[in-house]
């Protein structure tokens, strides 16, 4: 049932908003983030994620977005998915500051 | 949970200087995207949403959102709130306030506005001590709890915000801490789309002020103390040592017409001739 529900979300952390607390890391029931070495939040298993939401409702900073795959790529590597969606997102004020450290 | 994120970003004032002023771990944040969420969800035009904010960490929330915003006096967020919701009862009226800033210099106008059972929801974000002030003890920071102004732990017995606002007379009084932010959001939601004075207390922890000095090694550490002891009232109710849990939940729960109403219906009725009290 639940491994149906895996991984079918794409979990964008935005290093710019994020201060490094580590709620999201520390309360994810699926382990999905986890604090990198510059301090701050990353998405390291972004196909074990339950689409719970508790990261993007508790992120005091609103650096954590989920959203919910391209249905037509379901159950393929994570690598075939991330260019596209990373072109997908929609345009955001911070979206240019979105690169990993 | 599809576009909680977007849903945020398009309410708050993007040239505003941004990520948010609070601390690492401060769960303002939180209380803030509730706040959005709520009024996303209840579909109140942006132009028809007034939030007014005292002084204090929880002041620069007005700051974020983009509502019609007023940052008001210290303490004074009700009095300017009840001025605002009694000249256009239209208007959706939040007044977010800290503990300080509504239980210790605006207390009194905390009891009136409840006693009046004004139309205004007051959102007080309760850090249980003084933030941005540099930490000293409030008047909610809990009895023996250490505090830059009580090095070896508070004396004085701290405010009960519910139990002041039900025994004030407000129409509704709730709280919720940051940790079950659903619930804080279901909470919001009643508050605003109720008649009267409303209250909801959020429990949020302040890691920087209060937590180093109580024993709290990380932000995460005050969460779970939150996760534990914060337990809806009926499950509150239940436990044999009630020792540091807090009830939350809905706490009063009264379908009184509000002041701005009563006014409306008083002014109808002297100007039909019929005269006297409505």
């Amino acid at each position: 049932m639940t491994r149906k529900k895996k991984g079918k979300t794409k979990v964008t952390v935005y290093p710019a908003w994020c201060k490094g607390c580590g709620i999201c890391a520390a309360f994810c029931p699926a382990k999905v983030l986890e604090m990198g070495p510059d301090g701050k939040a990353r998405a390291v298993r972004e196909e074990d994620c339950v689409n719970c939401g508790f990261c993007e409702l508790h992120c005091p900073d609103f650096a954590i977005s989920v959203e919910p795959a391209d249905p037509e790529k379901n159950g393929k590597s994570a690598e075939d998915e991330s260019p596209a969606e990373e072109s997908a997102l929609p345009a955001r004020e911070h979206a240019g500051e979105n690169q990993p450290g | 949970m599809a576009n909680v994120t977007q849903v945020i970003h398009k309410y708050l004032r993007h040239n505003k200087k941004f990520p948010l002023v609070f601390c690492p771990g401060c769960g303002h944040g939180i209380v803030l995207g509730s706040l959005v969420r709520s009024v996303d969800a209840l579909n109140i035009p942006q132009d028809k949403v007034v939030v007014v904010a005292g002084i204090g960490c929880s002041g620069r929330i007005a700051a974020y959102v983009d509502f019609n915003t007023v940052h008001a006096t210290h303490g004074r967020a009700l009095t300017l709130a009840t001025g605002i919701k009694m000249s256009n009862p239209e208007l959706t009226v939040i007044a977010v306030m800290g503990d300080g800033d509504a239980f210790s210099i605006g207390g009194n106008h905390f009891i009136h506005a409840a006693r009046r059972n004004v139309g205004v929801t007051a959102l007080v974000l309760n850090n249980f001590i003084y933030g941005m002030t540099g930490g000293q003890c409030s008047s909610t920071t809990p009895f023996g709890a250490y505090s830059h102004t009580s090095p070896f732990g508070q004396l004085e017995k701290s405010f009960d915000i519910v139990d002041m606002a039900r025994a004030s007379g407000a129409n509704g009084v709730f709280r919720e801490s940051v940790f079950h932010a659903k619930r804080l959001d279901a909470l919001l939601q009643k508050a605003l789309s109720r008649p009267g004075f409303n209250l909801v207390e959020a429990l949020t922890p302040c890691f920087t002020q209060y937590g180093r000095n109580n024993k709290f090694k990380t932000p995460v550490d005050m969460f779970s103390w939150l996760k534990k002891y914060a337990v809806p009232i009926e499950k509150y109710e239940k436990l044999e040592n009630k020792d540091g849990y807090i009830p939350t939940g809905v706490f009063v729960e009264k379908e009184e017409p509000g002041l701005e109403a009563r006014y409306a219906a008083m002014r109808d009725s002297l100007r039909a001739g019929k005269g006297g009290a409505a």
